[in-house]
């Protein structure tokens, strides 16, 4: 009877596949329980900056803030309207959840502690965001309703023009450490001068554009036109209710923690620590990405406190006439930098 | 394990691209469109491109299709009204598809690799470059004049469909960004003092 359990076992404790799956749930549940979290620092930081509480009566200071929500919006009824396309309608909320958390299969977290150690990882990363704008899209269409259709035409228009940017800027990063690994991204910015090595300070500019791109990418504010309250009342989401509406929320946050990721992953070292001195060196390199991912989630959550929302124009201006040139131009001469810099040190 | 997949993708595109054809509802033809794409992509990487499979995805699934989608959900064209005359056209239509599969048979059995590419073939690129370095190494090292051209000619193309598109329209007041940065409270707003019970 044992025997043969016992087999099973060894033979899948040997298998690739079973160690890849017990990898991916251990990595989602974890994104997942970081992700309620990231919810409830955002709600409180923006009532910290307006004066309020925020959330806290669930629990010690609110702290089952969103598992409540989670709770209460999964035992409600889904309504879905009458002259929905009902099959696009349920997808639209599944695929972008589904694609904002695939995201996380190649971000390395720590050394070596990635699901899939992907050749083409940050590519794979940016054919996933360029995705998710058919979440949105097929959302806005399937409702059929006007609010939601003018804001899929909206967000559809913004998310394609800043993934331009933002793959410019990617690529900068890719000339300077000469792969499309994420793993080998980090371990180019691992140097002996600590974070002074890192591509934030030379790159700066690029960092602070993919910032940028970063929160119109993600719809967050002063760039959610998606879901510009006073003009569309909730956007895209608007006929959404209970469990679908949920799926949409949380691939919003995901995407937001994705970013958040891909900033410490590019420009500021991933796992690797500040300073390549003792007391940093002994704290585990996952620490290191949990503190500087929510380091620059507070930024997200801090601009959105305090920048007023873009108008529409401004927006499509600052991608295409700001943006594409200064990063067009940054490529040419990062590439030409790493051509001709060492001869010319050299000489 | 890679048979099981190749079967799979293989067999999810060829039935998405058939509804692709005959799905009512073009919004749902294009969405089938972008499954097959995705399948496609999951083609090449069985194959080892794994470069290209994510090019596939981020191109035409994150960029054309998109563009297909938005015009199709925007045109009202009522496709049933379209397919009426599609008795009359089956004829002609059958005959170019003859004509194509034709033309594709033939250059297909006809078709012998020269003996340079056979040598090729016996010597594939070292294990350790990746296969966008090997890609890279074509496009930007070897071929890079060919390259550049194929991009003027699209650079071209994309001048003249703006031109094509592009009307200046009179009596329309546009948005002059310069001039409203350069707006200030001093310049803009006056304080006037209003003399009580007398108005401006």
């Amino acid at each position: 009877m044992t025997e043969w359990l016992n087999d099973i076992i060894a033979y899948l404790a040997a298998s690739p596949v079973l160690l890849a799956l017990i990898r991916s749930v251990l990595i989602a549940v974890v994104l997942l329980i970081y992700v309620a979290y990231v919810i409830l620092a955002d709600r409180k930081i923006w009532a910290a900056v307006q004066l309020r509480r925020g959330p806290n009566v669930v629990g010690p200071w609110g702290l089952w803030q969103s598992f409540a929500d989670f709770i209460k919006f999964a035992i409600k009824e889904p309504v879905i309207p009458d002259t929905a396309n009902k099959g696009v309608f349920l997808f639209a909320p599944f695929i972008m959840a589904t694609l904002s958390i695939a995201a996380w299969s190649v971000i390395p977290v720590s050394d070596g502690w990635v699901v899939g150690d992907i050749n083409v990882g940050i590519l794979y990363i940016f054919a996933l965001s360029s995705l998710g704008v058919y979440g949105v899209i097929m959302g806005g269409w399937a409702s059929n309703s006007k609010y939601p259709f003018l804001s899929a035409l909206r967000s559809a228009a913004q998310m394609v023009s800043y993934e331009v940017s933002i793959g410019f800027v990617i690529i900068t990063v890719l000339l300077c450490a000469g792969s499309l690994n994420m793993t080998e991204i980090v371990r180019a910015q691992d140097t002996q001068y600590g974070m002074a090595g890192w591509y934030w300070l030379r790159l700066f500019p690029m960092f602070v554009i993919f910032f940028v791109s970063a929160l119109a990418e993600t719809n967050r504010p002063p760039f959610d036109l998606v879901e510009a309250e006073s003009e569309l009342v909730a956007g895209f989401m608007i006929e959404y209710s209970a469990t679908p509406y949920v799926l949409f929320m949380l691939a919003e946050y995901v995407a937001i923690v994705t970013m958040c990721a891909l900033l410490t992953i590019l420009f500021f070292g991933g796992w690797l620590p500040p300073f390549n001195i003792s007391p940093f060196t002994l704290v585990p390199g996952v620490i290191w990405f949990i503190l500087k991912v929510s380091f620059f989630f507070f930024f997200f959550a801090m601009v959105k406190a305090f920048v007023p929302r873009y108008r529409y124009d401004q927006l499509m201006r600052l991608g295409w006439k700001v943006f594409l040139p200064i990063s067009l131009v940054m490529v040419v001469i990062v590439a030409a930098a790493l051509q001709f810099g060492p001869a010319l040190i050299a000489s | 394990m890679a048979a099981v997949f190749f079967y799979l993708f293989a067999t999810i595109m060829i039935a998405s691209a058939c509804v692709v054809i005959f799905a009512r509802n073009p919004v749902h033809s294009v969405l089938f469109l972008i499954l097959a794409f995705c399948n496609g992509a999951g083609l090449f990487l069985l194959a080892g491109a794994e470069f290209l499979a994510m090019l596939l995805i981020v191109v035409y699934v994150g960029a054309v299709a998109v563009l297909f989608l938005f015009v199709v959900m925007m045109l009202d064209v009522d496709f049933a009204e379209l397919k009426q005359g599609f008795a009359k056209y089956v004829p002609v239509g059958a005959a170019v598809g003859v004509v194509v599969l034709a033309e594709l048979a033939m250059v297909t059995v006809g078709w012998q690799p020269s003996e340079a590419s056979k040598s090729l073939l016996e010597t594939p690129i070292a294990a350790n470059v990746s296969n966008t370095a090997a890609l890279g190494q074509v496009l930007y090292t070897k071929y890079v004049i060919f390259f550049q051209t194929s991009a003027l000619v699209l650079l071209t193309a994309m001048i003249g469909a703006i031109v094509l598109t592009l009307h200046h329209k009179p009596n329309v007041k546009r948005q002059n960004i310069e001039e409203q940065n350069a707006r200030n409270a001093k310049n803009v707003v006056e304080l006037k003092k209003v003399p009580f019970r007398t108005g401006v």
